[in-house]
C-alpha cells in the first residue's frame, strides 16, 4: 500500500508564444490560461497507477494562492483522492522555500499518522525552470531521489524507477520512502471524465500555512528568448499530400 | 504568398462564414473586383466560425431570423455541407412546455415541420437520454449540422473561379482611411488598398476595426463554454459525424450534440463572461485559436452535473474523457440583433457583424443585395446598424445589456419583456409628474415611457369586465387591465399621452421641398401648415418607414417618426438629400417633446387654456399651427393615432413639464386621464386598424397588400415609384386583414388571449398559404375595449380575405375560432372617422 504525494504548480500555459507581465517578473497567463506542466500531469498518472496497483492513495499538493485550487481540482479529477494547498504567493518562494514548505507539510502529515511513501515532483517548473525542488526536498527529508524519471513501479518496499540516461535506459531500485522528479513522455496522462470532475468538486482540500518566512527567489527579471527560426516545408497539395501528412503526424507522435 | 492589390471595388474584412458568403454573393450579383482580407490563415483564420458547434435549429420566434436561417440552410444544402440530424428541445418544467408550445406556433407560422413529443418518444429517438428527467419535447426533423469552414472555402473558390475575388490571408488591418466622411482605403500589414466600399465582417474584432474609421459597432465578445467528451461507444458504433438528434436541454441552457464518437456539451447557462475586442489574444499568443479562450471549469461544473442527469449512461462512463474544453468567443450586441448595413458614421463603410452560423449565408446574400441594388429579398431592417442611439453605442451599455441577456439565449422571453439594466437614461421632461402618477415605465429608444399609470387603477371598478381582464399569467405578463380602462376613459372623456420618444428631425434649405418630395410617397408640395402622413419606400417599393411630415415654412419640413426606427429613418433621409447641401437635416429629438391630447372632451380642456382658435373648423384635420397655451409656445398638430379628436402638441423640452402639468390640471374637471403607450400603440391603434411599421409594414410588403395604395399617385418622382407602378399592374398575393377572436375559452376553461406571432389556420386547423408562399400569422394582437373584442391583424391569402370568413388561430397548441372583420384599411371602430373629425 503505497501512499503517493504529487507536487504540482499552477503555471501559465506556455505551449504557444510566452507573454511576460508588464514588470517582466512573471509569465502572463491572461491569454493562454493556467495549467500544470506536462511533467506533473505524467506524475499524477504514475501516482494513480502505483496507488492503484498497491491499494494506496494519491494526494496532490501545491503551494499557491486560492486560484491554484483549479489545478488541485484537476488533479483530483484524474486520480488524486485528497489535496493540500500550502497558502502563499509562489512569486515570494524560491526553490529552497518551496522545498522547506513541502517538507514541513509531509512531516506534519506523517506526524498525524499518514505515511508518505513516495513523493513525485515535476522535473522542473514550466514557468521558472529552477530544477531544484525535488533534490532539495529529498535532502531535507533524508530520502533517496532519482531525477528525470519516466516510469515508476513499486514492489513491496522498493520503487523501480526508469528514466533515460546518456547511454540508454537507466533503471534504479530505490528503497521507500523516496522522491522522484518526473519527466514527461513515459506515460500518457488521462483526461478527466465527467464523473471524475464531479468527484473532484467534492474532494477535500486541506489548507496549511508554512511556519517559516520565505527567503525569496533572488530573481530580478525574466526575458523571452527570440523564437527559433521556423522553417516551412510544403508536404504537397490536395489529396496527394495525405501520405506525407500521415507520416509527419506519426513522426510527431500525435497519431499511431 | 498572395500579393495585395493596390485598389479594389470593395474590400471585405474577415474570412469567417459572414465574410466568405458576402464575397461570394457580391460576385454572384455582378461585382468583379472584390478583395477579401483576414489576419489569420485559411481556411480557418481563428475567428468564431472555426470553433462553432455548427448546428442549426430553424425555428425562431423572429420572422427575420427564421427566414434568414431558412435561406442559409438552402445554401448549405446546395454546397453539400449540410447533414440533417433532427433536433429536440426538451422541457423539464411546465413553464418550458408552454414555451415549446409557443415554439410550435412559430414553427406553424413559418411553415416549418415540427411536433411536440412525449418523453418516451424522445427516448426512442435518443436512447441514451433519461426520459424521467423531462416532461416533453419539441422535435424538428429538419435540424442539422453544417461544415461552415468548408462552406466558406467553397464560396471563396466560386468567387475566385469567376475572376471576381482576390483573397489575402495573414493580412491584418492596421488602419482605415476616411476622407470627407467617406471611406477611401484600408491599410494592412501586407500593403494598402484604396477602395470606396469596405465591409467589416470580422466578428468579435469588428468594433476594434470600426473604431479605426470612427465608426461604432456595439457588440462584445462573450464566452460560450463547450466541452467534448469521448469516446462514447454507442456514438462510435454508427458511421459519420452525426446520427442522433441534437438535444437542447432548454431549462439548463445546455445542448448535447454528437460529433463522431464524442458528445459536445455546450452551455449558455453560466455567468456572462464578457471580453473587450482589444483584449483578444493574437494568433501567436493564443494556445488554440484567438477565439478559443482558456476554459474556466468552475463556471461549467454546475452544467456538467445537469448534463449528467440527462444522459447518465454515456456521460457517466468513466472511460469517456473531457478531451477538449474551451471558452469560445461569440458576438453579442446591445439589443441581441445583428449589426448589418452601411455605418451611419462613414459613407461606404459597411458592417456585417454579430452573425451566427445559422444566419451566415442568408445574411451574406441579403447584405450583398443591399450593397448592389439597395434592397434585399429578405427584409433585414431589424438588424440595420443605423438603428442604434448614442447610448447604445457606449461600451458600458453594451456590457450591461449583454450581461443581462446572455442567460436568455435559451431563456423564456416574453414578447413584451423589458430590460432592467441600463435604464433611466432618457427621462422625459414630465418624468416627475408621471412618477407621481404611478407610471409603469417601459423603455423606448432609451426613453423611460409610461405604459400605463397605477393612479388609474380606480377606473377598473368603473368599467368592470369591459377592461377584459386576463386570467392567465403569461397573457397578462407585462400587461395590465388598466391599459384598457385608460382606453375607455379616453373614448368617453379624454386622455393625455407622453410622446417624448418620437424621433424628430427637420429638413431645411432652399431645396427642402424637392428633397422631401423625392423621398416620400405622398405629395410634399403642400401648403404651409399641412401635416402629411406618408409611407417611405425603398427602390423595390417595399416599406422603409411610415411617418408624418409637417410643412412649417416654404423651406422647412419637420419629420416625426417612431423612436424604435427613428435613427434608421434619419439616415435614410440624410442619404437622400442633395449632395450640394441645398437641403439639410437637423436632429431635434432631444430638443422637442410631444404630448398628445385626445378624446371627446379635448376641445373643452384646451378651451380653458388658450384664446387661440383651434376649433375643428379653424385647425382642420391633418393641419398644424403654432399656438399659445397661455405663455407656452406650442406647435399643435391635428392628427391622431387613436381615432379621437385632438392634437399632438410639440414644444421645446424645457417647456415640456409645464405643458404636461397645465393640460393635466385643466383636464381634471373634465375627467381627463393620463394614458400610457399601451393605449396609443395597441388598443387605440388596433381599433382604428392602423398599421405599424415593423409588424405590418416592412420591405417585403407592398402598399397594395396592406391596403394603403394611393388613390392618386403624384406626378413627381420618388424613391420606389417605378416599382410601385409595376406592383399596381400585378396581382395582390396577400391581403392585410383584421380578425376578431370569437371564443377565448381554452380546454381548461381559462380564457386565453393571443399576444402576436400565432398562426392563422383554416377553421379545421389546416394550413393556409398566400401567393408569396407564406403562411398567415398574427402581426399584432391586442384588446379592442370599445368593441369588447380581442383583435388580430394578419396577412391572408386573397381568397380567404372575405369579411365574415371563419378561420382559427392556434395558441399554445389549441385552436380558437376567429372571424375576418376587415379586409382593407377600414377601421373596425368608428369606420366613418366621425370622432376623428370631431363630429361626436
Amino acid at each position: 500500500m503505497t501512499n503517493v504525494l504529487v507536487c504540482i504548480k499552477r503555471v501559465p500555459d506556455s505551449s504557444e508564444a510566452v507573454t511576460l507581465t508588464p514588470d517582466g517578473r512573471a509569465v502572463d497567463g491572461r491569454y493562454s490560461g493556467y495549467t500544470m506542466s506536462p511533467h506533473e500531469e505524467c506524475a499524477i498518472e504514475i501516482a494513480a497507477s502505483v496507488a492503484g496497483a498497491t491499494g494506496g492513495t494519491v494526494t496532490v499538493l501545491t503551494l499557491g494562492t486560492d486560484e491554484a485550487e483549479e489545478q488541485l481540482r484537476y488533479a483530483l479529477s484524474v486520480g488524486a483522492k485528497d489535496a493540500i494547498l500550502i497558502e502563499g504567493d509562489p512569486d515570494d518562494f524560491g526553490p529552497r522555500d518551496v522545498a522547506d514548505a513541502i517538507a514541513e507539510a509531509i512531516r506534519t502529515r506523517e506526524a498525524d499518522g499518514t505515511p508518505v511513501d513516495l513523493v513525485l515532483v515535476g522535473n522542473d517548473a514550466a514557468d521558472t525552470g529552477d530544477f531544484q525542488v525535488g533534490i532539495r526536498l529529498a535532502h531535507l527529508l533524508g530520502r533517496p531521489v532519482c531525477a528525470g524519471i519516466k516510469q515508476v513501479e513499486v514492489d513491496g518496499d522498493v520503487a523501480v524507477m526508469t528514466g533515460d540516461g546518456p547511454e540508454g535506459t537507466e533503471v534504479y531500485e530505490v528503497a521507500l520512502p523516496a522522491v522522484a522528479t518526473i519527466l514527461e513522455g513515459g506515460v500518457e496522462p488521462r483526461y478527466p471524465s465527467i464523473t471524475g470532475r464531479m468527484k473532484a468538486r467534492k474532494a477535500p482540500v486541506a489548507r496549511v500555512t508554512p511556519s517559516g518566512s520565505p527567503r525569496g527567489t533572488g530573481r530580478v527579471v525574466l526575458t523571452v528568448p527570440a523564437p527559433p527560426p521556423s522553417e516551412v516545408t510544403v508536404l504537397g497539395t490536395g489529396a496527394a499530400a495525405a501520405p506525407a501528412v500521415v507520416a509527419m503526424l506519426k513522426e510527431l507522435g500525435v497519431t499511431r | 504568398m498572395a500579393t495585395t492589390p493596390s485598389s479594389a471595388q470593395v474590400v471585405v474584412i474577415g474570412a469567417g462564414i459572414t465574410g466568405n458568403s458576402l464575397s461570394y454573393h457580391l460576385a454572384e450579383l455582378g461585382w468583379t473586383d472584390i478583395v477579401q482580407l483576414d489576419k489569420g490563415p485559411l481556411p480557418n483564420p481563428g475567428g468564431s466560425t472555426g470553433h462553432a458547434s455548427n448546428f442549426i435549429f430553424p425555428v425562431d420566434h423572429s420572422r427575420e431570423i427564421a427566414d434568414i436561417t431558412r435561406d442559409s440552410v438552402r445554401q448549405y444544402k446546395e454546397m453539400g455541407v449540410f447533414t440533417e440530424s433532427g433536433g429536440i428541445e426538451v422541457a423539464r418544467t411546465e413553464a418550458r412546455m408552454e414555451e415549446l408550445r409557443r415554439r410550435m406556433s412559430s414553427a406553424r407560422a413559418w411553415g416549418i415541420d415540427s411536433r411536440m413529443v412525449t418523453p418516451e418518444e424522445v427516448h426512442e429517438l435518443v436512447p441514451y437520454l433519461d426520459p424521467s428527467v423531462i416532461i416533453g419535447g419539441f422535435y424538428t426533423p429538419s435540424v442539422g449540422v453544417v461544415d461552415s469552414v468548408r462552406a466558406g472555402t467553397i464560396m471563396r473558390e466560386r468567387a475566385i473561379d469567376k475572376g471576381a475575388l482576390t483573397v489575402v490571408p495573414n493580412a491584418e488591418v492596421t488602419g482605415l482611411t476616411v476622407e470627407n466622411g467617406a471611406i477611401t482605403g484600408v491599410q494592412t500589414t501586407q500593403g494598402d488598398i484604396t477602395a470606396e466600399t469596405v465591409v467589416i465582417a470580422c466578428g468579435v474584432w469588428s468594433p476594434k476595426v470600426a473604431r479605426m474609421a470612427g465608426a461604432r459597432i456595439p457588440l462584445t465578445p462573450a464566452v460560450h463554454q463547450m466541452i467534448s467528451v469521448g469516446p462514447i461507444p454507442i456514438l462510435a458504433e454508427r458511421p459519420g459525424e452525426i446520427s442522433y438528434p441534437i438535444i437542447r436541454d432548454m431549462d439548463t441552457f445546455c445542448y448535447e450534440r454528437q460529433t463522431g464518437s464524442d458528445m459536445e456539451v455546450g452551455s449558455y447557462g453560466h455567468r456572462a463572461i464578457l471580453h473587450e475586442p482589444e483584449e483578444i489574444p493574437s494568433l501567436d499568443q493564443a494556445k488554440l485559436s484567438p477565439t478559443e479562450m482558456p476554459f474556466t471549469s468552475d463556471d461549467f461544473d454546475p452544467q456538467l452535473e445537469q448534463a449528467l442527469e440527462l444522459m447518465p449512461q454515456i456521460l457517466g462512463d468513466e472511460s469517456a474523457e473531457i478531451r477538449y474544453a474551451i471558452n469560445g468567443l461569440l458576438s453579442l450586441t446591445v439589443d441581441g440583433v445583428a449589426a448589418l448595413g452601411e455605418t451611419p458614421e462613414v459613407k461606404g463603410l459597411w458592417s456585417a457583424a454579430a452573425v451566427w452560423i445559422k444566419e451566415g449565408p442568408g445574411t451574406g446574400r441579403a447584405v450583398a443585395e443591399l450593397m448592389t441594388r439597395g434592397w434585399s429579398e429578405i427584409d433585414i431592417s431589424n438588424s440595420d446598424i443605423a438603428r442604434f442611439y448614442e447610448h447604445q453605442l457606449t461600451r458600458e451599455q453594451v456590457r450591461l445589456r449583454t450581461d443581462e441577456s446572455f442567460i436568455k439565449t435559451y431563456g423564456i422571453v416574453h414578447p413584451s419583456e423589458q430590460f432592467l439594466s441600463g435604464r433611466d437614461l432618457r427621462l422625459p421632461p414630465m418624468y416627475a409628474a408621471e412618477k407621481e402618477l404611478g407610471a409603469v415605465f417601459f423603455e423606448a429608444a432609451g426613453w423611460e415611457r409610461p405604459q400605463w399609470y397605477a393612479s388609474n387603477e380606480g377606473l377598473l371598478g368603473e368599467y368592470g369586465d369591459a377592461v377584459m381582464p386576463r386570467e392567465n399569467e403569461w397573457d397578462s405578463r407585462w400587461w395590465s387591465p388598466i391599459i384598457n380602462a385608460e382606453h375607455l376613459a379616453m373614448r368617453e372623456r379624454a386622455a393625455l399621452v407622453d410622446l417624448t420618444a418620437f424621433c424628430i428631425f427637420d429638413i431645411t434649405g432652399p431645396r427642402a421641398m424637392e428633397a422631401v418630395q423625392g423621398i416620400i410617397v405622398a405629395q410634399a408640395d403642400v401648403p404651409i401648415g399641412k401635416v402629411i402622413y406618408t409611407p417611405v419606400l425603398d427602390t423595390n417599393a417595399g416599406f422603409r418607414s411610415d411617418l408624418t411630415v409637417m410643412r412649417l415654412a416654404h423651406d422647412h419640413y419637420r419629420v416625426v417618426t417612431g423612436g424604435a426606427h427613428g435613427m434608421a429613418d434619419k439616415k435614410w433621409f440624410a442619404d437622400h438629400l442633395p449632395p450640394d447641401g441645398s437641403a439639410q437635416l437637423t436632429d431635434l429629438t432631444s430638443a422637442w417633446t410631444t404630448v398628445g391630447l385626445w378624446g371627446p372632451r379635448a376641445v373643452d380642456i384646451i378651451g380653458s387654456l388658450t384664446d387661440d382658435d383651434i376649433s375643428k373648423e379653424s385647425l382642420k384635420f391633418s393641419n398644424c399651427r403654432e399656438i399659445e397655451l397661455g405663455n407656452l409656445p406650442v406647435l399643435a398638430s391635428r392628427i391622431s393615432y387613436v381615432g379621437e379628436f385632438g392634437w399632438e402638441f410639440y414644444t421645446p423640452v424645457g417647456y415640456g413639464a409645464a405643458l404636461w402639468n397645465r393640460l393635466h390640471e385643466a383636464g381634471r374637471p373634465h375627467g381627463l386621464v393620463p394614458a400610457g403607450i399601451g393605449v396609443y400603440a395597441t388598443t387605440g391603434r388596433l381599433e382604428k386598424g392602423y398599421r405599424a411599421y415593423g409588424p405590418e409594414l416592412d420591405a417585403e410588403r407592398s402598399l397594395f397588400e396592406v391596403g394603403m395604395e394611393r388613390k392618386k399617385l403624384k406626378a413627381a418622382d420618388f424613391v420606389g415609384k417605378a416599382a410601385y407602378e409595376k406592383q399596381a399592374a400585378g396581382p395582390v398575393e396577400t391581403v392585410l386583414c383584421m380578425l376578431t377572436v370569437d371564443d377565448h375559452t381554452s380546454a381548461s376553461g381559462i380564457k386565453r388571449y393571443m399576444l402576436g406571432g400565432e398562426p392563422i389556420l383554416a377553421a379545421d386547423g389546416s394550413a393556409l398559404t398566400d401567393g408569396h408562399g407564406r403562411h398567415p400569422y398574427v402581426t399584432t394582437a391586442g384588446s379592442a375595449p370599445s368593441l369588447g373584442k380581442h383583435l388580430l391583424m394578419a396577412f391572408l391569402p386573397p381568397d380567404q380575405a372575405v369579411v365574415g370568413n371563419r378561420l382559427s388561430v392556434s395558441y399554445m397548441e389549441e385552436l380558437y375560432p376567429v372571424t375576418v372583420a376587415t379586409t382593407d384599411a377600414t377601421s373596425p371602430f368608428d369606420p366613418d372617422n366621425n370622432r376623428l373629425r370631431g363630429r361626436v
